[in-house]
């Protein structure tokens, strides 16, 4: 489903992403997992076409993201690390633009909308709008309305951050389920080893800008002879802290987590 | 289109749902009206000019759509804060669509908000000299709601974060709207002056509108219209151009 090959990605003289390979079968669920800084959301933003590669090849659904931008396109849904949903519009707006944007014709539009509601336990609430949510509520409904237009790949950047455990148990059920009856490919980061442990058929593990370790839970922990995957992961990536220099989006977003309190 | 549509549809959404904003953005151009328009009137009457709320009351209808559209397409700073433009960026549509779907957007909110200050207006005195010319008034209020809104969309697109937004405010919103001639006739002003109001396209805005509503006008519709036609196209382009080079 997803085939990589020696990509990398500079900026200036930084290299975010550095010559990484690896494949993703058809309806795995694959788990991205790295420290902050090494290269994972770089790599999202690449194989979404949000950002062109320095060097090496990425084909999606046997599609090349640079040359047939929109196809892809129409191929993933994705969940950003940050939420991205219009607050002022309800969950059935949303997924309404959505669906207009994603070209679903009208009818399938709302067929989808009310199982994928009814699915992530929305449907009573679609008349609301999106800031009187919770942040589990917010969450459900953008993987809601990223699988909307039945894609065959659903990316999912740190989507359970800053969720209660309640919620993210759930979150991860609903995944797991959409992944057993509509055959998705799941890409997934996040920063809890639990997690990825507990869903993921494969696991990658990036530092630096390059792939360290790829496999199952039970071949990482062999390999570096651990108990735990947070132990293997440990080991792999070192237990120095990284500190991301904070850009210009890392400030708004602080700004709009202050704002969105109220 | 469809895709057009919907951006369009959500600005009208958004803008409906906030009453509080509708009502706030009304105090303004009430201020400027109310207080100016009454205070500086003797004045203006006296230096034979006939009743200053007739003449300036285009200006402040002007003046709403100039901050609406502006602050309209600024919003797009909101939604890249609010993470909402990504959503739209990885969508299969052109950004050439989306973007004219927000400024399409933002200028007919930026409209309704004009058309909503001219009842004020026609509440606190102001009469318009003939009905019929209220159709091609509304024109020129179209005009100057896109012109403004792309500028906006430009403006927004290029701006990283809302430190930016107040040197915008200072530097560019408020002398536009003083240099437009709203509040002041363009006959027999110093030469600096007269250069600086000939380049402000609200100026071609106020004027085409003042032409409309009270018959009078420093520079013919009809050159109001293209310039305004112009300066409209001009910057929608350039907004496109801006729009596209968005990184996320």
């Amino acid at each position: 489903m997803i085939q990589v090959q020696h990509l990398s990605r500079s900026f200036g003289d930084f290299k975010a992403v550095d010559d990484i390979s690896f494949e993703v079968a058809g309806g795995e669920i694959f788990a991205f997992l790295g420290p902050n800084g090494a290269g994972k959301t770089t790599t999202i933003r690449m194989l979404t076409t949000l950002l062109a590669p320095t060097s090496g090849s990425i084909t999606m659904d046997g599609l090349d993201p640079a040359r047939h931008q929109n196809e892809v396109r129409r191929r993933f849904g994705i969940v950003f690390q940050d939420p991205s949903l219009d607050q002022d519009l309800t969950a059935a707006e949303n997924m309404d633009l959505h669906g207009v944007l994603y070209h679903v014709p009208r009818r399938i539009r709302h067929e989808r909308t009310e199982i994928l509601l009814r699915a992530f336990e929305l449907w009573e609430r679609r008349e609301q709008r999106v800031k009187t949510f919770s942040g589990g509520m917010k969450r459900r409904l953008e993987i809601a309305r990223g699988l909307l237009h039945t894609p065959r790949i659903l990316f999912l950047d740190e989507p359970t951050l800053g969720l209660d455990p309640q919620s993210r148990n759930q979150l991860w059920s609903h995944v797991q389920h959409l992944n057993r009856t509509e055959g998705v490919t799941v890409f997934l980061t996040t920063h809890y080893m639990d997690e990825a442990d507990r869903v993921a058929t494969r696991i990658a593990v990036i530092d630096h800008g390059k792939i360290v370790a790829i496999g199952s839970s039970q071949e990482l922990k062999a390999q570096t002879g651990t108990e735990s995957l947070e132990a293997a992961f440990l080991k792999l990536t070192g237990t120095a802290i990284r500190d991301e220099s904070a850009g210009a989006a890392d400030r708004m977003r602080q700004a709009a987590q202050m704002w969105r309190r109220r | 289109m469809s895709a057009i549509y919907i951006l369009w549809l959500r600005e009208l959404k958004r803008y409906t749902r906030s009453r509080t904003q509708i009502i706030a953005s009304l105090a303004q151009p009430l201020l400027y009206l109310l207080v100016l328009g009454f205070g500086l009137g003797p004045v203006f009457r006296l230096s034979g000019n006939g009743n200053y709320l007739q003449f300036m009351a285009p200006g402040v209808i002007a003046m709403t759509v100039l901050f609406s559209s502006m602050f309209s397409g600024i919003g797009l700073l909101w939604d890249r804060q609010f993470g909402f433009l990504k959503e739209t960026l990885v969508a299969p549509v052109s950004r050439v669509q989306i973007m004219l779907g927000r400024t399409c957007g933002s200028a007919t909110t930026a409209m309704l908000q004009g058309a909503l200050v001219a009842v004020v207006c026609v509440v606190a005195g102001f009469r318009p000299v003939s009905l019929a010319q209220i159709l091609p008034a509304l024109g020129f209020l179209a005009l100057t709601a896109i012109v403004f809104a792309a500028a906006g969309t430009a403006i927004g697109s290029t701006l990283k974060d809302m430190q930016g937004f107040q040197m915008v405010m200072n530097f560019l919103v408020l002398p536009i709207f003083f240099l437009s001639g709203a509040l002041y006739p363009l006959d027999n002003l110093p030469k600096p002056l007269v250069a600086l109001t000939h380049i402000d396209p609200l100026t071609y805005g106020v004027d085409g509108l003042r032409g409309m509503l009270i018959g009078r006008t420093h520079f013919g519709p009809l050159c109001d219209l293209l310039v305004l036609g112009c300066v409209g196209a001009a910057l929608t382009v350039l907004g496109a151009w801006r729009f596209s080079k968005i990184e996320v």
